[in-house]
Formats: structure tokens, C-alpha cells, sequence
């Protein structure tokens, strides 16, 4: 059987267009983001997160404020909390996590049960839909994007210092947990505007996937900070495209798109590592 | 210049929950000093650094330091991520992270790198990864993080922890010159013949400040076993003092 299909068939509709601006903008903000998720070992926050947000959006739907507004403010105060409770230390980061998102998720079921449109807009929610992006999401991706971008250029030096080496950053006169709070919040923000069209459940993917990848393409983090965004931005660009032609979930094909470009990665930089590894010997 | 210490512990006290780590702990370091803490394992000696630098909070008492001092400090190598991506350049100058905002380094910053890494013998490291480094190197380099602030004091946590001799050897070298151009230190040590019988001046520490001066004075079995809770030995070698533990244990098989 010969597949015969026009690749740009699906610009002719706006959803679509609209779609892909949002997904290849976010892509590239979770990439950005993902660099210090990844080196601070942050992944578990990042899938937390989203499940907290989650809840937010579902208690706006239910008291009927802005979706933006209700689990954007939803988001934040968790992250804050999560930032909060694992400083304490009694607890560990990882158990803070757990209590706090997972009885937002919780709540944001049991409130859509109850209050929402059933089965259909939860299926929206957790695995993301790219018919009811609107330019709306356009304008809070492309926002978010820019305030992402503005805070890691203009606190570049301290986010590197307090991710590297917090302690004696905070010696060296870096508000530390200043610092923290204001990547928990952007983290917050970016799944915020990016669940829509990839879905609370794998929205942590793309803010793991293309920084682990890039970070065995180089050993400089100014160069991590551009080669992640742009396989996340690649790869949610082709991913959508994809989808359409497979007819498949547009977040599950961008994920697994960004799973093989992993894979493709550790394949050709581990065998590349081994070799240099083992020509530089014992320094 | 002020005749005041750099930094004065009176009274000092610090707890982690309930448990006090530090008690009553009274310390004064002059400018041009070399002072090395000793004591076991969670007698408080890193509590007694994080304090100093403001990382632990002060239960009771009061830590002072002279206006406007600024702290070079060099955290155990055994604690940094060494598959980090960073430039022995960009480790150097993240202490002026405050100072400026330019991502970029600028050739100022470049210039001034190259001289701290050249007056600690390792001018040649700028450009490589830190996993590249020996154990020695790795060790330099965080000193010239903590140097390129231009400190009045250097404060190391266990300088010597979890190297091999030959750079412990070097790390001892290495301070003693900086000492010998005028610059303070302070550092935590566990290493009682290989690094804290060497120094010019020790503080026992085991909670509380069990005794404070010249090695010769301070190394002594009474000291010793009050700071350790455990019998030691003092010999003399080569002119310093050498301590021996009673920790020896007659173990199957052997004498046969």
C-alpha cells in the first residue's frame, strides 16, 4: 500500500495552527526550563507540579474564574509549598511532593466527578487536546516564554551558582532561596500554559526528555541552555505534524518522538564518552 | 588597620532540632592566622563553620565579624557534582554572580582567572571540564574560587577528606604559602598527623572547645581523649608530634 497524504493538509485548519505555535513555543520553554530540572534533579517536581495544577484548573472550572488566574495562583502556592515543606528537612522533597500533589490531583478529580463535564473533559486534561487551544494560549505561552527566557538571561550567573553549588552561593551573597522560589513558579507557569495541548500526565516528559538528551551532546551549560530548547521545540513541531498524518494523541507523539531522539543520543554520545573516557586515561 | 579579631564566637550555641550540636563555644580569630578545628564526627566542627559563614542559625551567644569582611569558602570536594557542565573558568567566576549579571565572561574576568589559577600553579586548567582534574587540581580550583573573591579569610571544610597523600601533601604546601603572603585561615580537619599537627594553632572541639592552642600544647593523650573519648598516644617524630590510637585489635589468624 503506497501512503499518500499532503504535509500541509492540516494548516488549513486554525486548531492546528494554532496547535503548533503553542506546542513548538512550549517545547522550546520546557527545554529551557528542563536544563535545571535535569541538573538540580528536579524531575520529580516537574511531574508533581503538573498533577498539582491540575487541581487548580479544575476548582477554577468549578467556581468559575479564569483558568489562567485560578491554576496559575493554584500552581505557585504549591510549588512554594513543596519548597517550604522540603527545606524543613524532616520530611524529604521527594515526601513533600507526594502530600502536596497528589491531594491536589485528588481534589481536581474529585471536583470534576462532581462538578465537570464527566469523562470527556478529564481525558482533555490529562492527556491534552490540541481542539481547544485558542489564541488566548498563544499569547500566555509566548508571555511565559519571554519572562522564562528574561529571568534566565538576566540571573543567568546566580541560577548557575545556586544550581551548581547552593551552599556557598548563598556564602558568596546569592539569595538562594529567592532563587528557587522563582523557578518553582516558573515551572508552574510553563505547565500551566502547556497543558492544554500536552496533557498533565506528560507534560513532565518534555521537561525531562530533551535536557537529558542534551546534556549528552555537551559539557557546557551555556551551550545546554540552547541545544535542549531547540530539541524540545523540534520535536514537538514534527510530533504535531506527526500526529495529524498518524492519527494519533499529539502529546504521546511528541513524547515518544523526544524518547527516541533520547535514545538516539545515548547511543551515539555514549559510544563517543567511552572513547574519549578511555583516551584521556588517569589525569 | 583594626586590631579587633576577624571574626569573635563568645558564647556560641547551635542545635539541629532538640539536639545541641554546639555548646557554649567561645573562638576568636585574628587577622594572619592559621587555625585548624579538630575533633570526632559530629562534634560539631562543620556546624561551627556554617555558623561562622551564616548557613546554620546561632542558638544562644553571638558571632561577630569585623565590618564588611568578606568569606572565601571551599566546601569538601567530596560534595561537589563533578559531571556538572562547567569550565574550571565559569566555576571560578560564578563568586561574582552578584556583582554582574552579563552571562558572558568578560576578558577582565578571563585576565583575572588566569592569575589566580597561575598563582596557584594550575594556569593551565581555564578551558577544561571539571572531571578532567586531578585530585589536586580539583582541590586548587575551588580555592581559587574562594580566592578570586579576595577574601579575608579562607574557611575549608575538610580540605584533606577523601584525597590521596600526594595531594595532601600539596593542599598543605599550598596553604602554607598562602599563609606565609599574610592570608588567614580556618579549616576543619579530621586528619590529626597528615594535616592538623602541622598547623600553628588548634581548636579541640567536641561540642564545646576542649582546648585551644600550639599543637604541642593541645596534642596531648589528656586532650586527645577528652576531644575523641577515646585512649591516644603522643610520640615525638621529626621535632611534631605524632599521635597513636589504642585501637588496635588482635584480629584471627594473626601471630601464627
Amino acid at each position: 500500500m503506497i501512503l499518500s497524504f499532503d504535509l500541509f493538509e492540516p494548516y488549513g485548519f486554525q486548531f492546528f495552527q494554532h496547535g503548533l505555535v503553542v506546542a513548538t513555543i512550549a517545547g522550546a520553554l520546557c527545554g529551557l526550563l528542563g536544563v535545571f530540572v535535569v541538573l538540580r534533579g528536579m524531575s520529580y517536581i516537574g511531574h508533581g507540579l503538573s498533577h498539582a495544577v491540575f487541581g487548580g484548573a479544575a476548582a477554577s472550572a468549578v467556581i468559575g474564574i479564569n483558568f489562567f488566574i485560578g491554576a496559575g495562583i493554584w500552581g505557585i502556592v504549591s510549588g512554594v509549598l513543596i519548597a517550604r515543606v522540603a527545606r524543613r528537612r524532616v520530611l524529604g522533597a521527594d515526601a513533600a511532593i507526594g502530600v502536596v500533589t497528589t491531594a491536589s490531583f485528588a481534589l481536581g478529580l474529585a471536583l470534576m466527578n462532581r462538578y465537570g463535564q464527566a469523562s470527556k473533559s478529564i481525558e482533555a486534561v490529562l492527556f491534552g487536546s490540541v481542539l481547544g487551544v485558542k489564541l488566548v494560549d498563544i499569547v500566555a505561552v509566548s508571555i511565559v516564554a519571554l519572562f522564562a527566557l528574561s529571568v534566565i538571561v538576566l540571573w543567568y550567573r546566580k541560577l548557575l551558582f545556586s544550581t551548581f553549588d547552593p551552599d556557598v552561593a548563598q556564602v558568596s551573597g546569592v539569595k538562594v532561596s529567592l532563587v528557587e522560589m522563582v523557578l518553582l513558579s516558573l515551572l508552574s507557569l510553563t505547565i500551566l500554559v502547556t497543558m492544554r495541548v500536552i496533557g498533565t500526565l506528560l507534560i513532565s516528559a518534555l521537561l525531562v526528555i530533551p535536557a537529558a538528551a542534551a546534556r549528552m551532546t555537551t559539557n557546557s551549560f551555556s551551550k545546554l541552555l540552547w541545544i535542549s530548547p531547540v530539541i524540545g521545540a523540534t520535536t514537538c513541531f514534527v510530533g504535531m505534524n506527526l500526529s495529524y498524518h498518524l492519527d494519533t494523541s499529539a502529546s504521546a507523539t511528541i513524547i515518544l518522538l523526544d524518547a527516541l531522539v533520547f535514545i538516539a543520543v545515548y547511543a551515539i554520545a555514549g559510544t563517543r564518552n567511552r572513547m574519549k573516557m578511555a583516551s584521556l586515561g588517569h589525569v | 588597620m583594626s586590631t579587633l579579631p576577624l571574626i569573635n564566637c563568645e558564647h556560641v550555641s547551635c542545635t539541629y532540632g532538640n539536639a545541641a550540636v554546639l555548646d557554649d563555644v567561645y573562638m576568636k580569630i585574628n587577622r594572619g592566622e592559621f587555625v585548624g578545628v579538630v575533633g570526632p564526627s559530629g562534634s560539631g566542627k562543620t556546624t561551627l563553620l556554617k555558623a561562622i559563614l551564616g548557613t546554620h542559625p546561632v542558638a544562644h551567644g553571638s558571632i561577630t565579624t569585623q565590618p564588611k569582611l568578606t568569606l572565601g569558602y571551599v566546601p569538601q570536594v567530596e560534595t561537589v557534582d563533578w559531571y556538572f557542565p562547567v569550565t574550571v573558568e565559569e566555576v571560578i567566576v560564578m563568586t561574582r554572580s552578584r556583582t554582574t549579571w552579563w552571562p558572558r565572561i568578560s576578558k577582565s574576568e578571563r585576565a583575572a582567572v588566569g592569575e589566580v589559577l597561575e598563582r596557584l600553579g594550575i594556569g593551565d586548567v581555564a578551558h577544561r571540564h571539571i572531571r578532567e582534574l586531578s585530585g589536586g587540581q580539583q582541590q586548587r580550583v575551588f580555592l581559587a574560587r574562594a580566592m578570586f573573591r579576595d577574601p579575608d579569610i579562607l574557611i575549608m571544610d575538610e580540605p584533606t577528606s577523601g584525597v590521596d597523600v600526594r595531594t595532601r601533601h600539596e593542599v598543605l604546601h599550598l596553604l602554607a604559602d598562602l599563609h606565609a603572603e599574610g592570608m588567614t585561615i580556618l579549616l576543619t580537619t579530621h586528619d590529626l598527623n597528615g594535616l592538623a599537627a602541622h598547623l600553628p594553632r588548634l581548636v579541640c572541639l567536641n561540642k564545646r572547645v576542649i582546648a585551644d592552642g600550639n599543637p604541642r600544647e593541645v596534642l596531648t593523650p589528656s586532650v586527645l581523649e577528652a576531644t575523641y573519648g577515646a585512649p591516644m598516644e603522643v610520640l615525638e617524630h621529626g621535632g611534631m608530634p605524632l599521635i597513636i590510637d589504642h585501637g588496635r585489635v588482635q584480629m584471627r589468624g594473626e601471630g601464627k
